[in-house]
């Protein structure tokens, strides 16, 4: 299967998988701040349903987004048993909501398979690629989707 | 340091010679001036065109070149300056300070008024107007060009007769004989101020040696060619003369002299003699070496006198780099930082509030009696964060001053331009407030002080008729009061036309033809957006944005701004602001479950209503009555979308506000909880603008809660019910004088 074009072969990267709405997903370590526990968030008005409100992360206003709900999963159901993870993409800074943090992966760039076209909905184009992985296959977020729909046209 | 650097340091001295510019011929037209303005103003403008060459700017060179040559002739008398020639001083210094904004725009654009005024300098330098446009051809030849500048060096105090004055018992005298490398410049040295070091240890007589000068053209700018002999006397050690030359060891020799009284008297044997120096650097002759060229703008100048033995000090007269002012023995010094870092601080000490609020709050829930020891440490962290706060507020405190100065000249244009007399009188000027506030300030100022030139003040004619004197007067003023700072701009002009207002209000349909409007009521109505009494169009106000524009200017700064005026003898107009945008009041509020901050600026009362108070208007619409007028009221909740349809009953504690645009409304909460300082945090960092919510804060829990946008609240509530709007207007009037 091709590779996407982002990596090259010999290239060696990290990434962290997670799980939102029962599927696994990675994302680049590089673009992860912190992973702290889910905390009650305040709301904000106006906002699309997959933006839960804002978060004090030591001073800075971040905005939470329900990563399962952004991708079509459905509303996670937040609770303390729950993990945000702050990503920063471009010059902003998220925090995702997902339901668990799982590894580290170390794979080189041959490891990756490009992200099958199919049903152009929101979610493929939310995927740059694969990773196979023991129980299955992961799958390689784009940071834009990231973002509240208010700033993906900025980003 | 790259060039780039070099630039924007070349800039930023730039604004501080500007603005000592700016203030000396202000002095000089307001015949203040003494030798020392002239003197000050010629300095700035040669340092600019010095700085300017060595980047190649040469519009700025041209110019500055013309300007300083009459700023010479009046500094050596030969021009005595008349009303028409200060003008021109003052325009000169305007036309520098746009060439200046060109030049760091990187536009090489000539001004279209740049040529009629050269055309004024050079004839009040007496040069024709052809040479001007040689001027920067010239100067490429010309020393002055890279911006030398003598520095001269006076004596040190008064000592009275130093050349044969007995040492005193105690005395040491040291006599050193400096042998400069050529290198000593390309390492950075300056002799002046190794000479002013050893000033600050005792009586110093120098005597340069310029045998090894060559002839102009094998003359290497970068090289000394200098040697000085030192005589020091004074009560010091061996060591801390050695200390002065610390970084110079292999290029001086230091000796103590047993005999300090006999030796002061006569020359250092093997020195040529005085006569041979003078020849070689003829009395008054400046005599210049160049620093390396990166560091172009700080030349090390020598004026020798005509007497070989002068002591030395040196004090650096506005040298153009800020190095040399290290020299002068009590330095008064000021730092120059990047504001990004100011904020950074001002950011982490908003933290430090937060998290002694969150600590406070924490250690309350357990219980503890206010009396306790730690209770008691808690009040000191707190009043030690509160100092520490003002403390790093102050340092972004910037004076109005240079924003009064642009004044000066926009009443100066607006002035010209309508063939009016007018004279601004700023006060207060010492008097400051947040750099973000100086630079936001700037445009609704510039847009009222025009209006006042332009509508405030009259036509000389009408002025003398009324039997005012022809020049009008303008005073701008600014001043703390009770935490906020407060900004007048008063005109002695004609003072508001309140009937044309109301004709013009009625005629733009801004108000009904049978409206009875108190007088204050037909003042506000210049804050109306559409608004402008300007008769015709001119260029300087009048382009139908008016002073609805300043009014929302002002108000997005937190700020109110007020009117009054009295026919005949002018219109005040009054803006309060906050001190700082970091920090604000607010009101604690809680609607639907969530917890809001509502500005307190904004707020007007707030009222438990009775049942009978609440009056249904429509079919979901509900009106206040209070105290006889009727004020829409709205469900923060719905409004902001946290609930949908809740009815509002008297149940829910209504806030008044208060809006810049339309009246009053009553948003309907569920609790108030606090009034606070809220530290403000703005939301479009990393997320974007939300409509009717201005910025977010944190509160001692450690939670966000959002600032409302009270103007937009009113907008939002506007869009709910047209009903309501219909209503509000009806009652315009009698709703703000129940205020």
């Amino acid at each position: 299967m091709a590779r996407p074009q982002q990596w090259s072969e010999d290239d060696v990267l990290e990434f962290v998988t997670l799980k939102a709405g029962g599927q696994s997903y990675c994302i680049e370590i590089t673009q992860i701040r912190e992973i702290r526990r889910w905390s009650p968030v305040t709301a904000l008005p106006q906002a699309e349903s997959a933006v839960l409100g804002v978060m004090n992360l030591r001073g800075a206003v971040i905005p939470i987004v329900d990563l399962a709900a952004r991708l079509g999963l459905g509303k996670c159901d937040a609770s303390p048993r729950h993990v945000i993870m702050v990503v920063a993409v471009g010059d902003k800074t998220v925090g995702l909501l997902v339901d668990s943090v799982s590894e580290i992966l170390t794979v080189s760039g041959e490891q990756i398979c490009e992200a099958p076209a199919m049903g152009r909905g929101d979610v493929p184009n939310s995927i740059l690629g694969l990773i196979s992985i023991e129980e299955g296959m992961s799958r390689i977020l784009s940071p834009s989707v990231l973002l509240p729909s208010v700033l993906r046209e900025v980003a | 340091m790259s060039r780039d650097d070099l630039k924007a340091t070349f800039f930023a001295e730039c604004e501080d010679l500007l603005e000592q510019l700016s203030e000396g011929s202000q002095d000089m037209i307001a015949g203040s001036a003494d030798d020392d303005t002239v003197n000050a103003i010629f300095r700035a403008v040669h340092s600019i065109k010095g700085a300017a060459g060595a980047f190649g700017l040469e519009n700025l060179v041209t110019f500055a070149h013309c300007f300083e040559t009459v700023l010479d002739r009046v500094r050596s008398g030969e021009l005595v300056p008349d009303t028409d020639a200060l003008h021109t001083i003052l325009r000169s210094g305007d036309m520098l300070a746009d060439l200046v904004e060109l030049a760091q725009a990187d536009s090489t654009e000539i001004p279209e008024a740049m040529p009629a005024i050269l055309d004024k300098l050079n004839e009040l330098s007496g040069t024709a107007a052809e040479d001007a446009g040689d001027a920067a051809a010239d100067m490429g030849a010309d020393m002055d060009f890279f911006g030398f500048q003598p520095l001269v060096l006076d004596p040190l105090g008064e000592e009275g007769d130093e050349d044969t004055a007995p040492a005193q018992a105690g005395e040491t005298c040291f006599r050193i004989r400096l042998t400069a490398s050529s290198d000593l410049f390309r390492n950075g040295h300056d002799p002046v101020l190794l000479f002013s070091e050893l000033a600050m240890l005792g009586h110093v007589e120098t005597r340069c040696d310029l045998s090894a000068l060559p002839e102009a053209d094998a003359f290497d700018p970068e090289r000394c060619y200098l040697n000085w002999d030192l005589t020091l006397r004074g009560q010091m050690t061996e060591d801390a003369v050695r200390d002065v030359f610390m970084f110079l060891e292999d290029l001086c020799q230091i000796e103590a002299v047993d005999d300090p009284g006999a030796d002061g008297a006569e020359p250092v044997p093997d020195l040529p003699p005085p006569s041979v120096a003078e020849e070689t650097a003829p009395p008054q002759v400046e005599f210049r070496a160049a620093a390396p060229r990166e560091t172009a703008p700080a030349p090390i100048e020598l004026a020798l006198a005509a007497e070989t033995r002068a002591p030395v000090a040196a004090e650096p007269v506005n040298p153009a780099k800020g190095a040399a002012k290290a020299a002068s023995p009590v330095p008064q010094t000021t730092l120059r930082v990047d504001p990004e870092r100011v904020d950074r601080l001002i950011n982490t000490v908003g933290e430090l509030i937060i998290n002694q609020a969150v600590i406070a709050q924490k250690l309350q829930e357990t219980g503890l009696a206010s009396n306790s020891d730690i209770m008691s440490d808690l009040d000191d962290y707190q009043y030690l964060a509160r100092e520490l706060q003002e403390g790093v507020m102050a340092i972004r405190a910037q004076p109005v001053k240079p924003l009064f100065q642009r004044m000066q000249r926009i009443v100066r244009e607006a002035a010209d331009s309508l063939g009016k007399e007018v004279v601004l009188v700023a006060e207060g000027e010492g008097t400051e407030i947040d750099k973000t506030l100086v630079e936001r300030l700037a445009e609704p100022l510039t847009h009222m002080i025009r209006n006042a030139v332009d509508h405030g003040i009259e036509s000389p004619e009408k002025r003398i008729a009324a039997g005012k004197p022809v020049m009008g007067t303008i005073r701008l003023s600014a001043a703390h009061r009770s935490g906020d700072v407060l900004i007048e701009i008063a005109d002695d002009g004609a003072g508001l036309n309140r009937k044309r207002i109301l004709e013009i209000a009625v005629s733009k349909g801004l108000v009904p033809a049978d409206a009875k409007l108190s007088e204050p009521e037909i003042d506000n109505l210049l804050f109306m957006a559409g608004f402008s009494t300007a008769e015709k169009v001119t260029n300087l106000s009048g382009r139908g944005v008016g002073m609805d524009v300043v009014k929302t200017a002002i108000t997005t700064l937190g700020g109110k701004v007020t009117i009054s005026s009295r026919p005949g003898e002018g219109t005040l107009f009054s803006i309060s602001l906050p001190l700082t945008l970091a920090v604000m009041d607010g009101m604690v509020i809680h609607a639907a479950g969530q917890t809001l901050v509502a500005p307190l600026s904004s707020v007007l009362e707030t009222i438990r209503p009775r049942p009978q108070d609440i009056v249904p208007y429509g079919r979901e619409g509900r009106l206040l009555s209070i105290r006889g007028t009727y004020v829409p009221i709205v469900h923060l909740g719905n409004l902001l979308g946290f609930t949908c349809g809740d009815e509002i009953s008297s149940e829910n504690i209504l806030i008044l506000i208060r809006s810049e645009r339309s009246g009053h409304v009553a948003l309907a909460v569920d609790e108030i909880s606090d009034q606070r300082q809220v530290v403000v945090k703005s939301l479009e960092g990393n997320y974007g603008a939300i409509e009717g919510i201005s910025a977010a804060t944190i509160l001692g829990d450690g939670r966000i809660a959002l600032i409302i946008d009270t103007d937009a609240i009113l907008t939002l509530a506007g869009d709910l019910g047209r009903d309501v709007a219909l209503i509000e207007e009806t009652q315009h009037g009698k709703t703000a004088a129940m205020v």
